[in-house]
């Protein structure tokens, strides 16, 4: 193990800790809203950060380039289905959660 | 290395294990439609340490594909079930 | 090992719930989870093809198809409808005898089996350089059995048909058009064109690395059934010959090339020398039909021609 590999694990291991905190937050998380919150941002840093922790350890730039682009397309499918689903609940009159 | 990728896919699996609760249990349409949503991340993930582990340039078109793909289902749901049965 | 024995163990339990739901919504996500470890299990037994093709189909068509179905059935689906019909007991215990004869058969069959199995795989690199292609799946799959894929490809196109003859029966009346949605409609923009690339480079990968025309016909139905779900329909200028000729390219290129073969007395058998070039051509003629194909299939009627009754 040199530093890189260090680096990339630590990586690695940050990505599932946000994954772990996605899923905790999808089955703990009171309403439609803010588990739409937790599972479109945890788990898309997560994934970010184990692209970055893999891109280390890529033996070229174009897989470096493919790991990022499907970086990418995940964020867009999240971000565009989480307002799709935000925007239908509220118009649907689905209440925010209140403490 | 290959040792915490085989941890990482065997710790993602699980958490995807733990997901499927919140189809079972709902309790409306759009909560198991988020559940699904977060399976789809998980695979990619999973595909990507995969085809790491076992240099296997192919499972990153696997994972290039699910990431693509990754919204259809829901904007099928959206688009056309939603609005039709008021599934709440 | 552990993972393996993890993703067999999720796979049959999906497969349970699934089976025994009965909100048909939730069957639905459970399947198209149930897709999805499906295509990882495929990973793991190392046939990248069959992933591509189940992620294709699993996440790109299947969801929406079904999701689709469900929004035509009336409403009230009661979860419990089943429930009050009352059953003799010989049924179930008919039924399970029956199912413990299956088992108890198949699980000879395995017992029985040779362990280590040879199959054809040896025989296909042995004549992998003949076939033109380097990708041992493409090449059995348009080369050494191309009368396979030829028939696979006519099936698809009699479901359509079969689809299309039962047009009248859908009674109920198409969902009103939505107002576009800007989000949506961003999202297909970038979507859409990066679908079709992708499906140009399975289909160029197919040759000697796992993708082909199977996979790439069914990203191109994906970018179709996104289309379709923003709102978008086809020109009524193009759903009359345009589109049933986008529906035959594929079977008539492959029975051209079959008939020309015959003038050899050797059906669908390639000459060595050409043999990469021809295969790319039938493939791009399949994938294109393929794609519209599945895409009219979630469209679920005949498109309204112009000027024509529908």
């Amino acid at each position: 193990m040199n530093i890189s590999d260090y680096l990339s694990a630590l990586l690695l291991i940050a990505g599932g800790l946000f994954f772990l905190a996605g899923t905790l937050g999808l089955l703990r998380f009171p309403d439609i809203y803010t588990r739409l919150h937790a599972l479109t941002k945890a788990d898309n840093v997560g994934l970010g950060l184990m692209v970055a922790g893999l891109a280390i350890q890529a033996d070229s730039w174009a897989v470096v380039g493919k790991l990022l682009l499907i970086w990418g397309l995940v964020l867009l499918a999240g971000a565009s289905v989480a307002y799709l689903i935000a925007n239908g609940a509220l118009k649907r009159g689905i209440r925010l959660w209140r403490r | 290395m290959d040792r915490l990728y085989l941890i990482l896919t065997l710790f993602l699996l699980l958490n995807l294990a733990a997901g499927m609760w919140r189809v079972l249990r709902g309790p409306s349409a759009v909560d198991r439609m988020l559940a699904s949503q977060l399976f789809g991340t998980t695979a990619v993930a999973i595909l990507l340490l995969l085809a790491q582990l076992y240099e296997r340039e192919a499972l990153r078109d696997v994972a290039l594909l699910f990431a693509l793909l990754a919204a259809v289902t829901a904007v099928a749901f959206v688009r056309r079930l939603w609005q039709s049965h008021e599934h709440k | 090992m552990l993972f393996d024995a993890l993703l067999g163990l999720l796979l049959l339990g999906l497969a349970w719930l699934l089976l025994s739901c009965r909100d048909l919504f939730k069957a639905i996500v459970l399947f198209v989870a149930f897709g999805l470890l499906m295509a990882i299990v495929w990973v793991r037994l190392d046939a990248p093809d069959v992933a591509l093709a189940e992620v294709a189909i699993g996440a790109g068509l299947t969801g929406a198809l079904l999701m689709s179905a469900l929004a035509k059935l009336p409403v009230d689906n009661p979860p419990g409808r089943y429930s009050n019909e009352k059953t003799h007991w010989l049924l179930p215990l008919t039924l399970a005898l029956m199912l413990l004869l299956v088992a108890s058969g198949l699980g000879y069959a395995l017992w029985s089996l040779p362990v280590i199995a040879p199959g054809l795989s040896g025989e296909v690199a042995a004549n992998l350089e003949q076939s033109g292609v380097s990708n041992p799946v493409t090449a059995v799959l348009l080369n050494f059995r191309g009368y396979d894929t030829l028939l696979e490809i006519v099936v698809l196109l009699l479901a359509l048909l079969g689809v299309w003859s039962l047009n009248s029966l859908d009674a109920t009346p198409a969902t009103a058009e939505k107002p576009a949605n800007l989000v949506l409609d961003t999202l297909m923009r970038l979507l859409v064109p990066l679908l079709i690339l992708v499906a140009a480079y399975l289909l160029w990968a197919g040759a000697n690395s796992p993708g082909g025309a199977f996979q790439a016909g069914a990203v191109l139905a994906a970018a179709g059934v996104l289309l379709l779900l923003a709102g978008w329909r086809l020109p009524t200028a193009l759903a009359g010959l345009p589109l049933r000729l986008a529906l035959v390219a594929g079977p008539v290129a492959f029975i051209t090339l079959a008939a020309l073969t015959l003038l050899n007395a050797r059906l669908l058998e390639l000459p060595v020398e050409h043999a990469g070039m021809l295969i790319l051509l039938l493939e791009t003629f399949a994938m294109f039909s393929i794609g519209v194909t599945l895409a009219a299939l979630f469209l679920g009627q005949r498109p309204q021609e112009r000027g024509g009754s529908a």
